[in-house]
């Protein structure tokens, strides 16, 4: 349990995604002009984070790994080289999915979320979580703690970046600077921020 | 000529996809800790971008419009994989540096954007040379990044040591931040800034001014 616990400490504020292995930089400076609209896109990548990393867990342990398909009598295939075709199309019909099981069950949430959803997809995140659980070997409980850490790591990452932005409009920043380079500084100086968690266990 | 010529030189920096566009920022600042593996990113993603813009250019006519994204999608992670095997058959240990950043070429929205933009409309020989003209504006900026931090934050450049360092008995004090990931988006920011500083017509209007600056006038 506590092993878990570390786990989710570290996937959140230790190895942010979007603060030290810079995923989802392009979405996370688009988006993070107002809080508000921040909140919605966080809350939608901690859900798809936390479904998609576990499935594609489960697809890597059950059919891509080497030896996996020894239950069908084919003990020596190794399909790990088709795992990038496999993952993204897992991301791509899970966020399709989302978006018609919410608009038909919960359309409040829909229309807040609506937008972000297909952003979704192409968040180099939600990708960049399920190869990392394929590289460090997470077992299924522990895939499903890491998506649901990594994902609210962004998600608090963004809102905290919002918070910022939101309060920068009234000051006076150099021409040049303008829009992207200051939020490039802010973002440096979040990210010096979060390193002060590093070496946090419980 | 001089169409082909803007559109090969135009993304290098008139309209660099990285600071101009906020394209494909991820790996950018990732893999640029050293040279070494910013090089063989930069290979990887311009002939990602090449290649894909030219196979979807080539069946353009025939992708249907609702699924098409799926279907470049397709046609990226397929070259992808194809890089991604040369690079553990030929590079195996620059590779095992990139780890998942080889992979994330997938959702690297330059790729995808160029592919959207531009190859759907475009004939087979301009897309390609349109995917390398971005694929180059892409690596000028990791080169930059790369060379910077490698050289004042470990004093080396593609492992050579150039700087003699103090612990070695040199005279330079080895910049521990350049090492660190936020160093990265301090560089692109002051790159940015340089590049707009001579190209105005790149600088974003402020969507809100509480009162007047002493240079509102100028812009």
């Amino acid at each position: 349990m506590a092993d878990l616990v570390n786990l989710f400490i570290k996937a959140a504020f230790v190895e942010n995604l979007a603060l030290s292995f810079f995923l989802g930089m392009c979405t996370f400076l688009a988006i993070s002009k107002r809080v508000e609209t921040a909140a919605g896109l966080g809350v939608a990548v901690v859900a798809v984070q936390a479904i998609t990393v576990p499935i594609n867990n489960l697809i890597y342990v059950l059919l891509l790994q080497k030896g996996a398909l020894a239950w069908a009598g084919l003990p020596d295939v190794d399909l790990e080289f088709l795992g990038l075709v496999l993952y993204i199309g897992v991301i791509a019909a899970l966020v399709q999915i989302l978006e018609m099981a919410l608009d038909r069950y919960v359309p409040k949430l829909y229309n807040t979320l609506g937008i972000f959803l297909p952003l979704i997809t192409v968040n180099c995140a939600i990708l960049g979580g399920t190869l990392f659980m394929v590289e460090r070997q997470y077992t299924f409980a522990e895939s499903v703690v890491y998506g649901i850490g990594s994902g609210s790591g962004w998600a608090f990452a963004l809102i905290a970046l919002a918070g910022i932005r939101e309060k920068l409009k009234y000051s006076d920043v150099p021409d040049g600077l303008q829009g992207l380079g200051i939020a490039f500084i802010i973002v440096g100086l979040v990210a010096i921020g979060f390193m002060g968690f590093s070496g946090i266990r419980l | 000529m001089s169409d082909t010529r803007r559109i090969l030189i135009d993304p290098l920096i008139d309209n660099n996809p990285v600071t101009l566009q906020v394209l494909g920022i991820c790996s950018a600042l990732a893999v640029t800790t050293s040279l070494m593996p910013a090089l063989l990113m930069c290979a990887a993603l311009t002939s990602v971008t090449a290649f894909s813009n030219a196979t979807i250019s080539s069946i353009r006519t025939r992708i249907p419009n609702s699924i098409r994204i799926i279907v470049q999608m397709t046609i990226i992670s397929a070259l992808v994989i194809v890089v991604d095997q040369l690079l553990r058959a030929y590079a195996f240990e620059t590779s095992k540096q990139l780890s998942v950043f080889v992979g994330l070429i997938i959702t690297n929205c330059i790729v995808m954007g160029r592919a959207e933009a531009f190859a759907m409309k475009n004939p087979v020989g301009i897309s390609f040379l349109d995917g390398l003209g971005n694929g180059l504006g892409y690596s000028a900026i990791l080169i930059v990044v790369a060379t910077l931090r490698e050289l004042f934050g470990g004093g080396t450049l593609l492992g050579y040591r150039i700087l003699p360092l103090v612990s070695d008995g040199g005279w330079y004090e080895a910049n521990g931040l350049l090492l660190l990931p936020p160093s990265a988006f301090f560089i692109i920011a002051l790159l940015i800034w340089a590049i707009r500083s001579w190209k105005p017509e790149q600088v974003e209007q402020a969507d809100y001014q509480i009162h007047e600056v002493h240079r509102t006038g100028v812009l």
